[in-house]
């Protein structure tokens, strides 16, 4: 009866670890042994090299300042993304007359892929045909070169991201919000607490959960970044703007190195293993 | 080598039924290891790729043949931005299709890591191999021997807005003879005011700037490169001026908006508009252009006058694993033959893939596209085994060369910066 049961589980859970043996554990394989090959992307795998793929990331000039790049990217992003998104949440979680557009409204922009919504403000900050810069001209100012300065070009890049996901993010914490029982809000009432102390002392705490996932699916994405600066500033102006991963694609299409591309991937997975390791650790510890 | 003798013995006998068979059924088609020099037609269906930048070229060439033809080739259009990443990954997998071409300055990498078949012999075949443009197949030849042929062609041309030049008080007919003249046309469109301005250029956009500067280098005299693509030249006295001419222009505020952070996306789209001056583009815009736009095209100048062109565009040639290289080499041979040419091509307002042909209907009631044609020959297409990860990387050693010369300190010593370029080329 026991050993059948255990073979039952055994069966239900296999779909899911053929896949993930598939789509994760051989291609993370196949990855590491690039990483310690010299692989050129159109001749193939030449044999083990190792430790040259690793001891070249910290020789490249680009890689140092693109991992500072990329943290101070995610730093602003993780920091206006949650904040802006739990203001959203907090304005929709009441059901009152109109929050239905609202919630949708908000939300519309994550039903965009991320290629597109980025096509979209690389034509909105355009001065050959986006609206921005004739709207300023005509109150006006003077036009601005959005993507012009290594400033200008990362701000406009958070723009279109908090544009892009704030909606997706205020979704799950609205969920975590609705969660929250009333009897809670009723008890704090009770012992004289006010909107603020209510806030702080109520919903934060209880929303945790909610903003610990809304915290690593923001930092792990803003770490991941590529897809925004690649087609808004392709690195610029003057490599200012140059991510961890563009360096990967870089290395991998540009210079057909898919050794050194896989050397570098390897170490942002073990920097990311370990992040969300100590983040959900914070997390589970606190709560 | 690779193989045991009693395998290569049975390769042997395979390849000795397989001739015999082709033998009895007629001839005429040739089995698949047997060069075929003026290509088999048996009905074959062949995979080939290009990316979308060239696509109407490709896909006008492939609509004919399958509809002339046994054989039928199945084109696939890449996005342009994603061929390299495509290509490359095919190359390395094996799984190239039949045909691919391929923007010329990449050819290097391709054909010395063996992805394309040795078509020397098939090539010198031709009774026109000698027109084919000439510095297509120098960039497509390694060691002597040649893989590629002209495919599409792209050369960097000068547009001239007649209508501009007229209310700016300049000869609408007369187009720049030399770089200050450029410089100078440029200004007095600019002062016409409004939203006109005298040029444009991609000024974050590495590739832009090879494919319009370069010439006017080149047209005076000078190289970018030395001979093997593995020294850059590119802090030249005659470069530097060519630097200076655009800076002064920059600083003249005579450039529209959006230059500095033009990253290529978008460049060409300002001129069609109407409120350009003056500046190169490529050779395909000219069938983009609006009907009622009075435009004019010329080379561009040098310094000091002389002329040059960038000469772009995509080669092709037959995967190294392709397993019908006659068949796939029916429809280049074909592909070349004058007729398409003419009548696909030139009939287009297309250049030609061959400069023997320029003496035709279509090119004698279009004068710009005869400039154009022209042009293939004194046009040079660079050759670097290291070009795209130099030169059109925007994370490469040659944008922030161009950009110091153009936006940086005007004293800058650009000494050091090639040097990079140099390591780069040579790396």
């Amino acid at each position: 009866m026991r050993h059948s049961r255990k073979l039952a589980g055994a069966l239900y859970a296999a779909p899911v670890a053929a896949f993930v043996l598939v789509f994760f554990v051989a291609p993370l394989l196949l990855v590491g042994r690039m990483s310690a090959s010299d692989w050129p992307l159109l001749v193939g795998d030449r044999g083990i090299n190792l430790p040259d793929n690793y001891a070249g990331i910290t020789a490249n000039p680009l890689f140092w300042p693109a991992v500072g790049f990329t943290l101070k990217y995610t730093g602003i992003v993780v920091v206006i993304l949650i904040g802006l998104s739990l203001l959203l949440a907090l304005i929709v979680a009441d059901r009152r007359k109109g929050t239905g557009f609202f919630r949708s409204a908000y939300f519309l922009p994550t039903t965009l892929g991320l290629a597109s919504a980025s096509l979209l403000f690389y034509g909105f900050y355009s001065h050959a045909i986006g609206p921005l810069d004739p709207l300023l001209e005509a109150l006006g100012m003077e036009p601005v070169s959005w993507l012009g300065t290594p400033t200008a070009a990362l701000w406009s890049t958070v723009v279109l991201i908090v544009w892009k996901f704030a909606g997706f993010f205020m979704i799950i914490l609205l969920v975590g919000l609705q969660s929250i029982p009333p009897e809670v809000y009723e008890a704090a009432r009770l012992d004289g607490a006010n909107r603020w102390q209510s806030f702080w002392h109520v919903t934060i705490p209880l929303l945790r959960p909610a903003l610990g996932l809304v915290l690593i699916l923001s930092v792990t994405g803003s770490l991941l970044a590529f897809d925004q600066f690649f087609i808004l500033t392709k690195g610029g102006p003057d490599n200012s703007t140059v991510t961890v991963v563009q360096l990967i694609y870089r290395e991998a299409f540009q210079r057909f190195d898919l050794g050194a591309a896989a050397a570098i991937s390897v170490v942002v997975l073990a920097a990311l293993l370990v992040l969300n390791i100590v983040q959900f650790r914070a997390l589970r510890k606190d709560a | 080598m690779r193989f045991p003798a009693r395998v290569k013995g049975a390769a042997a006998l395979a390849a000795a039924t397989a001739l015999l068979a082709s033998a009895c059924s007629g001839g005429g088609g040739g089995s698949d290891d047997e060069v075929v020099l003026e290509g088999v037609d048996d009905g074959t269906t062949l995979t080939m790729w290009t990316r979308a930048a060239t696509e109407a070229q490709s896909q006008a060439l492939v609509d004919a043949y399958n509809a002339s033809h046994e054989n039928q080739i199945e084109l696939t259009v890449i996005p342009t931005d994603d061929y390299q990443t495509r290509v490359g990954t095919a190359a390395g997998n094996q799984e190239l299709p039949d045909l691919f071409a391929l923007d010329v300055v990449f050819a290097p990498n391709f054909t010395t890591a063996g992805a394309y078949l040795d078509i020397t012999d098939r090539i010198d075949a031709l009774d026109f191999a000698d027109s084919l443009a000439p510095s297509h197949i120098d960039v497509g030849t390694v060691d002597g021997a040649k893989y590629l042929v002209p495919h599409t062609l792209d050369l960097s041309v000068l547009f001239w807005n007649k209508d501009l030049y007229a209310q700016a008080g300049l000869d609408p007919e007369t187009p720049p003879a030399t770089l200050a003249e450029f410089a100078e046309q440029a200004r007095a469109v600019d002062a016409l005011g409004g939203d006109v301005s005298g040029t444009f250029f991609g000024g974050n956009c590495g590739g832009c700037y090879v494919f319009t500067w370069w010439p006017s280098i080149w047209a005076s005299g000078a190289e970018v490169m030395n001979e093997d693509g593995t020294e850059s030249l590119l802090d030249g006295p005659e470069a530097q001026e060519v630097y200076a001419t655009y800076r002064g222009l920059v600083e003249d505020d005579a450039v529209a908006p959006g230059h500095a952070e033009e990253t290529g996306a978008t460049w060409t789209g300002f001129f069609p508009e109407g409120n350009i001056g003056v500046m190169p583009m490529p050779s395909t815009m000219l069938g983009l252009m609006p009907e009622d736009m009075n435009i004019g095209v010329a080379p561009i100048p040098g310094v000091d006058g002389g002329e040059s062109t960038f000469v772009g565009g995509d080669s092709i040639g037959i995967a190294a694993n392709s397993e019908h290289p006659n068949q796939a080499w029916d429809f280049l041979r074909w592909s070349l033959e004058e007729e398409q040419q003419v009548e696909i091509l030139a009939a287009n307002g297309d250049v030609m893939a061959r400069t023997d042909l320029a003496d035709n209907e279509y090119y004698a009631a279009n004068p710009n596209a005869v400039v154009m044609n022209d042009l293939v020959q004194v046009g040079r297409t660079p050759y670097s085994l290291n070009f795209g990860q130099t030169f059109n990387d925007p994370q490469g050693p040659w944008l922030p060369l161009v950009r110091e010369a153009v936006y940086g300190d005007p004293g800058a010593d650009l000494g050091d910066l090639n040097g990079d370029v140099t390591a780069s080329l040579a790396s």
